[in-house]
């Protein structure tokens, strides 16, 4: 084949054949990706309440948006779930990476089991969820049936707690991951690293804190992303938990872009929802992706 | 020799799961999309399906559970988009409209002119089954939502005959409360909510105020001492219902007054099925009576199979299958199951129980009296995003984030701004 | 690979006993609904309407599970979970094959056939992970109905290949980022071609990433609800639209045992594919999908 080519036309093949490879990846993150996004920009400024209508009527989906309570409640909750949920999930995936690493008998049954709900989605485990931290049906009655009269547990029926609940199902779910991506982490360190740290008699908090801790840099920047677009997409574990409620006290962006654009016929303000959303995204992916890329050669 | 074993040994396959009601090319189809995807009502449409198959037709199910019907019609906007509209979809209320609006829907006039739909279909009804004065969809029943479900043994234990007022209502509750039992079951999902909310308005303003507030959305009404009156009632009632309420399936409500755990619950008449599947007797162990002061009115819901327009190889089979539904023997079998009463007003009583007759006797009363209104809560009053508006306030009224003359003033505001 | 020190608490017995106590009580916290729905999976409906939903079961049942998975009233037809299973393997299997397989013919040209731009390459495919699916949903419908596959099983592959790309190039760019360089050039010299190095050089030691990106991709699509939901016809529904029309009927009677059976049912593969590779899926996290 390739001998069949004259030499000149042979060579601008090889060169070309790298980028001609990459391009239908490319055209399709193109056209399903970007043009969908452009789409929805566009949408966002038309007058669309069911179906998709390209009279543009200017800002004023924007306006509405803002001007809707549900929305300021759904920002609010995604920063409590946002800022929680990733903490947490990183604090306890890291101590539970550390832990394991310490030459667990075991280990091969518990990293499963911290793994598996990954593996689950929540229309499975969501109404197992519910009836966990439904005081009547879960926790708190067995705690009761089992003689511990005083116990109280009613997060999901509180309106200022039951973002909390949401955010205990979500660590669940994600925690064991994480944990998995430190542990990869603290097993790739180059053991020489720690061998000469030990000779300098560095004890073994110091081992963690100082040397091994911030080897996992790029650990925890992987966690974070994962964790961040994870946050922000967060959608059927509050169908499943809460649908929302109490009241709308879990409502989430993307809760509140899916009712709107689906269930209210507010196509536009669905739309300009999302165009947050998207924007918010960008917000954290971009600076993160400019530093991983410029770092690199 | 070797292909004839294949075929046969893949024939053979077929037929174990049990996908042998041929499927030869050729024949006539109806694709419907519906969200009666479980246990009774499931079953109930079978009879709809063997109907059909027994006329040549076959039935290809597209069910998409979730929401009352939400689901299904976020797919539905994917499937239209896509140009692949199903034959019929299952639908509820002003979604019939807003679809009909799209110009998407098909045309039933010549089927209904024949069969004689105009007199035997409930005015009330029509109003979602007509757009433009065209039919446009075969409804299969009537749920009426204004419904109180009693547990028997605690209304004799305490001596309780069934409340016909406000106030005899309270001072039932009152007494249930006093006897340990919780007073109301209820479910803390915004529907729910609503569906209480209806029967309190209806209850409290009477037709003309409901007509005026919860369907033409008259900012007057709205904002009025009545509407006002209605709110402190929901707080009332809110007094009456266990604290762990929030977010609790409406059928484990059930299951309280089932359990006599719990007094009453008001419910639309789908809660029958759960009694009955329990094994409970209507007026033996259960009773079913409309909520105090709303006893001549009827809210309802209406499921309806809303026909798409579709290829004319494929108008056939959509006929074939408007004229099914809507055939009475169809409407008594599914509707005995379902604990709804039949779309037609014409459909002998016999196979219903007690309960069922009651209502199919009350529907034919409000049809004639004027007093047979659609549902707010189920959206048979309003455009989905203003009954979606009405639900935030409601269901933050309720849950103890305004006080009556705040929520008053919310609603209006809702309204106006989701209109 | 595994360093040599010493585990950083392994004086003090007292210690030790406390690190398996916290190890074990998060094993719990991670198995408690798990084992909810095993153990109310087994009970008759009696038992689970009148009970603790912890204690195990009085009178063992398996009814549940059959009932999941064969006769449930799934729509219309009486047919259990069964028939759904088909459909979800035949949309799975070749949706996680060609997005590993284009992820890894990505992640080979924009590590070692570098050209111009090809950082804004990757940052645009990469940004795509992150993309609401919910906003796609219409504009996918209108091209899926453009071309032909709206409701086909084809067009679920495709729609899952496309958001599966960002994650699988991911993975591959960041393994091969780490692959010597001069084995690639040595083969250059060698006068193997774009395609010679890649299946001789590479891939066969890409096993690693591949079982991570195969485990992350098979999951997502596995779980998938809304675009299954959307994309499928009556006769290429996934499994986990069966699922949800099993469990969240609106007006019908709740069969919890049954729900929860088919849920285990539903996550049966899934929940296979982690226990048994889930070892391969650290070492392969290790081999580079964690180094930034």
């Amino acid at each position: 084949m390739q001998h069949s080519l004259p030499g000149k036309a042979e060579a601008t093949l090889r060169e070309i054949l790298p980028r001609l490879v990459l391009s239908p990846s490319l055209f399709l993150i193109l056209l399903f990706v970007y043009g969908f996004i452009l789409y929805t920009g566009y949408l966002s400024l038309t007058d669309s309440r069911m179906l998709p209508s390209y009279d543009l009527q200017g800002l004023e989906n924007y306006a509405r948006l803002w001007g809707q309570r549900n929305w300021i409640t759904a920002l609010q909750n995604l920063a409590i779930f946002g800022i929680l949920y990733i903490l947490i999930c990183s604090l306890l995936g890291l101590v539970l990476a550390i832990f394991l690493d310490q030459k667990i008998r075991g280990e091969g049954i518990l990293r499963p089991i911290y793994l598996y709900p990954m593996a689950l989605s929540f229309i499975v485990t969501g109404t197992a969820w519910k009836w966990f931290l439904d005081p009547g049906l879960g926790l708190e009655n067995t705690m009761h049936l089992w003689g511990w009269e005083s116990f109280s547990f009613d997060w999901i029926k509180d309106r200022n707690m039951a973002i909390y609940t949401v955010v205990i199902a979500a660590v669940w779910q994600s925690s064991g991951f994480v944990m998995a991506m430190f542990l990869a982490g603290l097993r790739g360190i180059d053991s020489e690293i720690l061998k000469a740290a030990q000779m300098d008699g560095a004890g073994r908090w110091s081992l963690y804190t100082r040397i091994m801790i911030p080897q996992l840099r790029p650990v925890f920047l992987s966690a974070f992303v994962v964790l961040a677009h994870l946050a922000i997409k967060a959608y059927d574990l509050v169908i499943a938990l809460t649908n929302g409620g109490p009241g709308r006290a879990t409502e989430l962006p993307a809760t509140f872009m899916y009712s709107y654009t689906f269930t209210r016929n507010q196509m536009g303000v669905g739309a300009s929802s999302a165009v947050i959303m998207l924007a918010m995204i960008a917000s954290i992916i971009v600076p993160y992706l400019y530093a991983e890329l410029r770092e690199r050669r | 020799m070797f292909l004839g074993k294949m075929t046969r040994a893949g024939l053979g396959m077929i037929a174990a799961l049990g996908l042998s009601t041929s499927i030869a090319s050729a024949q006539e189809s109806v694709e419907v999309l519906h969200w009666w995807t479980a246990g009774g009502e499931a079953k109930a449409l079978q009879v709809l399906k063997k109907d059909l198959e027994g006329q040549g037709v076959s039935w290809n199910d597209m069910p998409v559970a979730g929401g009352g019907g939400e689901q299904a019609m976020t797919v539905l906007r994917a499937r239209v988009t896509s140009g692949n509209a199903p034959t019929a979809v299952q639908m509820l209320g002003f979604d019939i409209k807003d679809w009909a609006g799209e110009g998407v829907l098909g045309n039933l006039d010549e089927l209904a002119a024949k069969e004689g739909w105009d007199a035997v279909v409930p005015d009330a009804l029509k109003g979602f089954s007509k757009y433009d004065g065209h039919w446009i969809a075969a409804p299969v029943n009537v749920h009426s939502t204004n419904w109180v479900w009693a547990n028997k043994a605690i209304f004799d234990e305490l001596g309780l005959k069934q409340p016909g007022s406000w106030d005899e209502l309270i001072a039932a509750l009152d007494k249930i409360k006093a006897a340990g039992y919780t007073a109301v079951a209820h479910g803390g999902q915004a529907w729910q909510d609503a569906t209480i909310f209806d029967a309190v308005v209806m209850a409290t303003g009477g037709p003309d105020f409901y007509q005026a507030s919860m369907i033409d959305t008259d900012p007057d009404a709205l904002g009025s001492d009545t509407m006002k009156t209605v709110f402190e009632r929901m707080a009332t009632l809110r007094g009456y219902v266990d604290d762990n309420f929030s977010g609790r399936d409406w059928n484990l409500a059930t299951a309280m007054v089932i359990n006599k755990e719990a007094g009453v619950q008001f419910m639309g008449d789908w809660a029958k099925g759960e009694f009955l599947n329990a094994g409970k007797v209507p007026d033996q162990d259960f009773l079913c009576f409309r909520f105090p002061g709303t006893q001549d009115a009827v809210t309802f819901n209406s499921d309806q199979f809303v026909m798409f327009k579709v290829g004319e190889d494929r108008q056939d089979a959509q006929m074939k299958l408007a004229s099914a539904v809507m055939s009475p023997s169809f409407q008594s079998a599914f509707n005995v199951v379902k604990g709804s009463v039949p779309a037609r007003t014409d459909v002998p009583n016999d196979a219903f129980d007690a309960c069922g007759k009651k209502g199919m006797a009350e529907l034919a009363a409000a049809n004639k009296k004027g007093t047979l209104f659609g549902s707010m809560a189920h959206g048979h009053a309003v455009p989905a995003g203003v009954k979606n508006a009405m639900y935030d306030v409601i269901t933050a009224h309720f849950n103890g984030e305004y006080d009556a003359a705040t929520a008053v003033e919310e609603l209006v505001n809702a309204v106006e701004s989701a209109q | 690979m595994s360093h040599s020190s010493q585990p950083a608490f392994s004086s003090g017995r007292l210690l030790r006993a406390c690190l398996y106590a916290v190890l074990i009580l998060f094993a719990v916290y991670y198995l408690l609904p798990l084992f909810v729905m095993l153990v109310n999976s087994v009970k008759t409906l009696d038992e689970i309407r009148g009970g603790n939903m912890m204690s195990l079961p009085k009178n063992f049942t398996f009814e549940p599970w059959l009932t999941a998975w064969s006769s449930a009233q799934i729509g219309v037809e009486p047919t259990g979970l069964s028939p759904y299973f088909i459909n979800s393997i035949l949309m799975v299997v070749p949706a996680v094959t060609i997005s590993t397989f284009l992820g890894a013919l990505n992640g080979y040209v924009l590590t070692k056939w570098r050209f111009p731009g090809d950082k804004v390459v990757f940052g645009l495919m990469l940004f795509a992970c992150f993309i609401p699916f919910q906003i796609v949903l219409i504009p996918m419908a209108r091209v899926l109905g453009a071309i032909g596959l709206a409701g086909t099983t084809s067009g679920l592959v495709l729609v899952h290949v496309v958001y599966g790309l960002g994650f699988t190039t991911l993975f591959f760019r960041n393994y091969y980022a780490a692959f010597p360089d001069e084995l690639i050039k040595a083969a250059k010299m060698d006068g193997a071609g774009f395609w010679r190095t890649f299946t001789r050089i590479l891939l066969p030691s890409s096993g690693p990433i591949i079982v991570v990106t195969v485990i992350w991709q098979f999951t997502n699509i596995w779980n998938d609800f809304l675009f299954g939901a959307s994309f499928a016809d009556f006769d290429s529904m996934p499994m986990t639209v069966a699922l949800n029309n099993l469990v969240s009927s609106s007006t019908g009677v709740k069969e919890y045992n049954v729900h929860f059976a088919g849920a285990v049912l539903a996550a049966l593969p899934t929940l296979i594919v982690y226990v048994v590779s889930g070892r391969y899926f650290v070492r392969g996290l290790m081999a580079g999908a964690v180094k930034g």
